[in-house]
């Protein structure tokens, strides 16, 4: 772990003295339009939504169910562009919220990893999950990270070992992020057995806060997630929100329903 | 290029333990699949030192694949290329094509590491047959991913994997061609790691992949060069392939690697000219990117995003590159070039019209290629070179395509 504090670390602070784990919710950058995701992120915001994570989209995202893919998709066939994503965070970081980036890697490295790094961190962004990327390829991320500030959050998932849950953890700043399944996006009827066995494993090699997600879609899911986690995270049902909906106003009412359902959840944890 | 290739030092280890060539390479994956791929390096280094499995991989090869291929002087070929072209057949292989050797060798690890059931992506289905044909005689459940739109065009590949058992998913998503059919196998192997073996049909992908897949394909080459001396009593000149992911290049190029005078020409596929856009050479065309687990040369646009790439040839339509093909280009070893569509199949015509052998589609691009270059080694030598093209493959499952091509259907 890096000495530089990070800084999404406060706000877990806040939510371990308050008894809760935080919600992170997340949505990909342009989906419906960039307008759009704009707004759909600040509702999410307004509904109780703590943190957000913005998906930049791409066009092979080899660890997303269908939910994320169509949302991708349908962002990718209206134009945006990584620039526009940075401007999405900015505007969404304004609210006060966190904002992290969830990203394969590709675009970043096409962006150039240390011209992102300045452009997130300038916009307010807290830094990068990289679902593609693990620290053994990282070099260059590690140092732009260190340059700019910004939090990095590697993944972890049931089938890694002691020695990489370490390892992951040791190059992570602000928190891990728990893959609950063996398994892409996408909203689950069942929480994952494996998660609290995984969360637990990683409780012994690291004092970071855990993240879990793949998932999750209700409020009983979200509560039982946050017993164990400090943050809960919660995509594809979110988007589902908006991908079902007939209109947008329709879609922007589920997508609060549902956020305020799901932070109702992550203040009752199952303990 | 033949100064280059005799200044470039090829290092005997490639590639290095965390899979890189040079810069290229590597694995780009989520950490869930990290500890299968450990696993199957594991698996595969363990392997290739135990003379128990490579007895039995050579077995399999001599006595179902039909290896070793054929090295055939084409003469009356020759005599239109103005050059001595030795052909190597494996076209003539079990299912017709090169990349038998590759899932024979998997299927023996799948078994080694336990495992009942095989994944494959597929793009004109040569690959999908090929890995129902091994999960076949090896008894082993098989799933084949398939863009939707390649299962409209390759129905008939279709039926013959369903034929050998295999279950055929036909995939929607994104361009529904091979790309997309490549991250469908992905999501099922994140899905289903401990039991499953993702078959991946050439030498890309995440580490081991690249080295895996060259380790299993390189008997051409170490054939061919045994077979050109016995021949010819010397080395070729040049050794020449088409590349799509790269496994036939590389399986003929790496018994040469350590020969600085035999030039190595891999031919990616130019579709309607460089200038177009609408091609699918990713050395020549694209750029440095991560895709499918590995750093190599990428056809994507200024956002990183990958670009669709178009080719006659089904099995070179992909906008990427194996990562060891990205590190010859660089250090110089090989040489890349572009065939378009029209130059492949003007070869492809050809060949059937001089040998009576109906190449496939994507092996037409090395006899291209090797058209193009032949004067220009005339040149340099003061002779008339001596050049062995892999003949990665059959002309049958292209029959429909260049049929249409040529215009020869009979209208209904
Ligand atoms: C006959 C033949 N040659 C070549 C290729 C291209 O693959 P690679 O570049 O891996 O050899 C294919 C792929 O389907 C093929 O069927």
């Amino acid at each position: 772990m890096s000495e530089r504090t990070s800084r999404i670390g406060a706000a877990f602070d806040k939510a371990r003295a308050d008894g809760r784990a935080l919600l992170v919710g997340c949505m990909p950058a342009g989906y419906p339009t960039v307008e759009g995701s704009i707004a759909a992120m600040k509702a999410m915001i307004s509904a109780g939504v703590d943190v957000i994570e913005v998906e930049i989209p791409y066009s092979d995202p080899m660890m997303d169910g269908p939910v994320i893919q169509r949302a991708s998709e349908i962002a990718l066939a209206g134009g945006v562009r990584t620039r526009d994503t940075v401007r999405i965070i900015e505007a969404v970081a304004a609210t006060g919220a966190p904002v992290v980036t969830m990203t394969y890697w590709n675009p970043v490295e096409r962006y150039g990893v240390d011209a992102f790094a300045r452009d997130l961190a300038a916009a307010g962004g807290t830094g990068l999950v990289t679902p593609d990327l693990i620290p053994e390829e990282a070099g260059e991320w590690l140092a732009a990270s260190d340059a700019h500030g910004l939090d990095r959050t590697f993944l972890v998932a049931p089938s890694s070992t002691d020695e990489r849950l370490a390892m992951t953890a040791a190059h992570c700043r602000g928190f891990v992020y728990a893959t609950a399944i063996m398994g892409v996006t996408g909203a689950r009827a069942q929480t994952s057995q494996a998660a609290p066995t995984l969360v637990s494993r990683l409780r012994e090699v690291t004092d970071l806060p855990v993240g879990v997600g793949l998932g999750v879609g209700t409020g009983a899911q979200a509560a039982t997630v946050a017993g164990y986690a400090d943050a809960v995270i919660v995509g594809s049902a979110l988007i589902r929100c908006l991908l079902d909906a007939p209109d947008e106003a329709a879609g922007l009412a589920a997508l609060r329903a549902l956020s305020a359902e799901l932070a109702e959840g992550v203040r009752h944890p199952d303990r | 290029m033949s100064a280059d290739a005799a200044k470039t030092e090829v290092p005997a280890q490639f590639p290095d333990a965390a899979g890189h060539f040079g810069t290229f390479g590597g694995r780009f994956v989520p950490e869930a699949l990290v500890a299968a791929l450990d696993e199957l390096a594991n698996a595969h280094q363990a392997a290739m030192a135990d003379e128990v499995f490579r007895d039995e991989f050579a077995g399999l090869l001599r006595d179902y694949a039909g290896t070793p291929s054929l090295l055939y002087e084409a003469r009356r070929f020759s005599a239109q290329v103005g050059a001595r072209v030795l052909l190597k057949r494996e076209d003539l292989n079990h299912t017709g094509a090169h990349k038998v050797r590759n899932v024979l060798g998997q299927a023996l690890l799948t078994r080694r590491m336990g495992k009942r059931r095989v994944i494959a992506e597929t793009g004109a289905g040569q690959h999908g047959v090929a890995t129902a044909t091994a999960a076949a005689l090896f008894d082993l459940e098989c799933v084949v991913y398939m863009g939707q739109v390649d299962t409209e065009r390759q129905a008939l590949n279709v039926a013959r994997m369903r034929m050998l058992g295999a279950t055929v998913v036909p995939v929607t998503t994104g361009s529904r061609t091979l790309k997309d059919a490549m991250n469908e196998a992905m999501r099922d192997w994140v899905a289903n790691v401990d039991e499953t073996h993702y078959l991946i049909g050439t030498a890309a992908g995440p580490h081991p992949f690249p080295a895996l897949v060259r380790d299993f394909v390189r008997g051409i080459g170490d054939e061919a060069r045994a077979q050109c001396l016995d021949l010819t009593g010397g080395l070729p000149d040049a050794v020449t392939a088409c590349v799509g992911g790269g496994s036939n290049a590389l399986g003929i190029f790496h018994a040469f690697t350590d020969d600085p005078q035999v030039r190595l020409y891999g031919f990616e596929a130019g579709g309607e000219g460089m200038d177009t856009g609408r091609h699918a050479a990713s050395i020549t065309g694209g750029s440095t990117g991560v895709l499918h687990g590995t750093r190599t040369f990428v056809l994507q646009d200024a956002d990183g995003q990958t670009q669709e790439s178009h080719s006659i040839s089904a099995g070179l339509d992909y906008p990427g590159v194996g990562p060891e093909h990205a590190w010859l280009h660089d250090t110089g070893r090989a040489t890349y070039q572009p065939v378009t569509d029209a130059e492949a199949m003007a070869a492809f015509e050809l060949l059937c019209r001089t040998e009576g052998i109906i190449p496939a589609i994507e092996s037409a691009h090395a006899l291209a290629g090797t058209l193009a270059i032949a004067p220009k080694l005339t040149a340099e030598l003061g002779r008339p070179p001596t050049i062995v093209v892999n003949l990665s493959g059959r002309g049958d499952k292209d029959v429909h395509t260049a049929g249409e091509y040529f215009g020869i259907l009979d209208k209904e």
